[in-house]
């Protein structure tokens, strides 16, 4: 590779969409295939000033459809490819999305989720949860990062693609409106300084050598004739997800060893989850914070034990109760109270969950 | 004494007897794609995509490398490969309901940018595979599955002019073709000008193939061959509609 | 002790706030400080309401939005109703005297309720382009938590190319700085 787009390490001040122009230049990405949206656009609006300069490539497609399409084409001819979208553009692409994660390609997608149902707002929400974990005729066989700020969507951009072509599996960095358009601090860098190796790719079809004559042509399929083939294809292709699961999963805790009052959230809203357990606690009241970090896999065991010490649970989120949903499949059979602070399409600060808390 | 019947070279023997119905088809259309990829002697180069649909029994007929996308979805999935992979020779392969109703935005979308891949869209006026369904190509007053008293052109409209709009979109350096299962060596010769159009860098190429589909049609093999030689160019104009390859490099 | 400042600027679209939002940011940022800008962005920006929420502090800062603000800086009559909500008892309020009919929509919980003539001035004194350049002024001397050479450093960043070309610009902008700082200085 020619000029490094990042050279060593430097702190910034920009926009989360410029972030991941920089992580995916970072991660030799070699083609972003993208359709308007927002609160999306900028991350095309830098990639296409920023790429030409390092013989990177873009193609603006008809729709979302085509752009999750064409970066399943990218991918397949070897390339490291990605996209990005929100809300009903997230809707159109989670059909590529499945032929991903049933054909195992490797792709990135980049959610900044806007507020729901239907067109609804440009501005933020975490209501693409589901979807992005489990969106489509499928079984969610995706590996999805929850970020919370401008260093995480630099950070697990370059993971992703990592991730992703390590175990054949689509992967998503699920961010937001307020991360994708608010100006942060952070540092960038050559994945090489901090010792990130970059995945090689390799291709999936269009291959050296003439097939029939040097090799056996490669011959592509998500289509299946008969129930027990599908079966045994999709067994094989959960067993491979679960397997990987315990090696990619990640999660914090904050004050969860002697939490009564257990807050559980995600993306940017551990923010405020980690600003309230510190108010609550200089006020004397036990209270912690479990915050998933992959969404997809879940962190179920871990946030079982969490669960079992505690008193009371509280889901906090921009949405309604799509982590719940999540959460509440990792824990079943516990009994603790779980309480809810549902805020769709909301943003969530510090202060009203410290009221909430207080409230109980 | 036996006549070995003269196949292309990436035929794959494995694969074969196809699975086609009889009387479909697939089958010449493949076989003229197989010799003109013969006849420019680009096997090593080609990725072949295939719609959902009858097309999709083409993904595993040639000693090429392919994929099985979704219905409709072919043309973006081998412009994500040609855009990363311009060293390769791309060809999406379609029925008309993948290219002309699901999947039409791509279709024109990837047309007006003058993508250089290469489209090859069988039309057999109905959707086969899901049991004869009407299609945009179904003739005025052909019965099928949904429109059990004929197509009625107030309720529905005209069958799709395919080629005809690709050729009104496209730029002069792309290629736009019409062929028929009825006449394989002139189908052969105008794929070649669509992968010779790749080849060149010249422009987006495209055409379509008139086919049969005797087991929805409900049609013997004289009716069928009636039917794709007489009464489907009444539609359907047979003949190149743009063409920026000089002719006389191509033999005809 | 820790200070986190927490300011919302609302004004037309046009009038400049998200440049005034984003010219504080980065003098903030510039000075090892932490600084988070979130612009609104909803499909109201155009002909809406645009509304700039700024945080600045020494530590890392949590939530994008907040529930209430340190300084709320209101330029039109919509501003000021759009803005109310930001305000409890320890909020300086600042609006523009020149709105007309707002008097009984004015916040009444507020630390502070300050009216500053800026438009007028930039209009009389100085010149209409700069009345941005006002606001800002006011908000630094309304918070006290950024240098004003810092401030410098980001305007002359943002604006240098037009200074460059027109050395009296700059004069110009910097007089409004100070004119700005002065309006609240004589007000607290």
């Amino acid at each position: 590779m020619a000029v490094k787009p990042i050279q060593g390490e430097k702190r910034v001040f920009m926009t989360g969409n410029e972030v991941v122009a920089w992580a995916a230049l970072a991660a030799e990405v070699d083609i972003m295939y993208g359709y308007p949206i927002t609160p999306q656009n900028e991350v095309m609006h830098y990639w296409t000033r920023l790429a030409p300069k390092y013989d990177r490539k873009f193609l603006q497609t008809e729709d979302e459809i085509s752009a999750g399409f064409t970066t399943c084409g990218g991918v397949l001819s070897g390339k490291r490819a990605f996209t990005a979208t929100a809300g009903p553009g997230n809707t159109l692409m989670q059909e590529a999305m499945t032929m991903a994660e049933m054909m195992r390609i490797p792709l990135v997608q980049v959610v900044q989720q806007r507020g729901g149902p239907s067109t609804a707002t440009v501005i933020y929400s975490q209501q693409e949860v589901t979807m992005t974990c489990y969106g489509g005729n499928g079984e969610g066989l995706r590996i999805v990062y929850s970020t919370g700020s401008h260093q995480e969507l630099f950070d697990y951009t370059i993971k992703a693609f990592n991730i992703a072509w390590k175990y054949r599996f689509p992967a998503f960095v699920l961010g937001d409106g307020y991360q994708a358009k608010m100006r942060e601090s952070l540092n960038i860098y050559d994945p090489a300084e901090k010792g990130i190796e970059i995945v090689k790719t390799y291709p999936f079809v269009g291959l050296e050598g003439t097939p029939g004559v040097d090799r056996e042509p490669n011959h592509l399929r998500n289509t299946y004739n008969t129930e027990e083939e599908l079966n045994l294809v999709v067994n094989e292709l959960v067993a491979e997800y679960e397997k990987m699961a315990p090696e990619i999963v990640e999660y914090q805790n904050f004050n969860t060893d002697d939490a009564d009052i257990v807050i559980i959230a995600h993306g940017i809203v551990t923010r405020a989850a980690q600003a309230a357990v510190k108010t609550l606690r200089e006020q004397g009241i036990k209270a912690g914070h479990f915050r998933p970090v992959t969404l997809r896999p879940f962190p179920e065991e871990q946030i079982r034990a969490v669960v079992k010490k505690a008193k009371k649970l509280i889901v906090a989120e921009s949405a309604q109760g799509q982590l719940r949903k999540l959460v509440t499949d990792a824990i079943y059979g516990e009994s603790v109270p779980l309480e809810n602070y549902y805020k769709p399409g909301q943003g969530i600060t510090a202060e009203e969950l410290v009221e909430y808390v207080k409230g109980l | 004494m036996s006549i070995i019947p003269n196949m292309p070279k990436p035929w794959r023997k494995e694969t074969k007897p196809h699975k086609f119905c009889p009387g479909c088809g697939h089958g010449l259309v493949l076989k003229a794609l197989g010799e003109a990829i013969d006849e420019l002697n680009i096997q090593d180069k080609i990725v072949f995509g295939c719609d959902i649909g009858c097309s999709l029994l083409s993904w595993d007929f040639f000693n090429v490398d392919t994929v099985q996308t979704h219905h409709g979805r072919t043309t973006p999935v081998m412009t994500g490969v040609k855009r990363a992979r311009p060293d390769r020779i791309c060809i999406a392969y379609m029925g008309d309901g993948g290219g002309y109703a699901i999947g039409s935005q791509h279709l024109v979308n990837a047309a007006t940018r003058n993508e250089k891949i290469t489209v090859i869209l069988a039309n057999n006026c109905n959707y086969g595979m899901t049991g004869g369904q009407m299609a945009p190509t179904t003739l005025p007053g052909m019965k099928t599955e949904t429109s059990p008293y004929g197509r009625d052109i107030e309720e529905t409209g005209y069958p799709t002019q395919g080629p005809e709009m690709v050729a009104a979109i496209t730029q002069e350096r792309a290629y736009v073709a019409r062929g028929t299962v009825a006449n394989v060596r002139q189908l052969k010769n105008y794929i070649k000008r669509a992968l010779q159009t790749q080849m060149d860098n010249s422009g987006f190429s495209f055409v379509e193939a008139l086919s049969g589909c005797p087991t929805n049609w409900s049609t013997n093999a004289k009716d069928t061959w009636a039917f794709i030689e007489e009464t489907m160019p009444q539609y359907f104009k047979v003949g190149e509609l743009k063409t920026p390859v000089p002719k006389e490099g191509i033999s005809k | 002790m820790i200070k986190t400042v927490k300011i919302a600027l609302a004004g037309e679209g046009g009038q400049g706030v998200q440049s005034v939002a984003g010219i504080m940011v980065e003098a903030a940022y510039e000075e090892g400080k932490e600084a988070l800008y979130i612009p609104n962005f909803g499909v109201e920006q155009r002909g809406g309401v645009s509304v700039a929420y700024c945080q600045i502090s020494d530590e890392k800062i949590g939530s994008p939005k907040f529930v209430y603000a340190d300084l709320v800086v209101a330029l039109s009559d919509r501003a000021v109703l759009r803005t109310k909500q930001y305000v409890n008892k320890d909020t300086v309020f600042i609006y523009d005297t020149f709105i007309e009919g707002i008097e009984d929509d004015l916040p009444t919980n507020a630390k502070r309720v300050l009216g500053i003539p800026a438009l007028e001035i930039a209009k009389k004194e100085l010149h209409p382009r700069v009345f941005n350049v006002i606001i800002m002024g006011v908000a630094i001397a309304a918070t006290d938590f950024i240098e004003m050479s810092a401030i410098k450093t980001a305007l002359e960043k943002k604006l240098g190319y037009k200074f460059e070309q027109d050395p009296s610009l700059r004069d110009l902008n910097f007089k409004a700085l100070a004119r700005g700082v002065e309006l609240v200085k004589d007000l607290l």
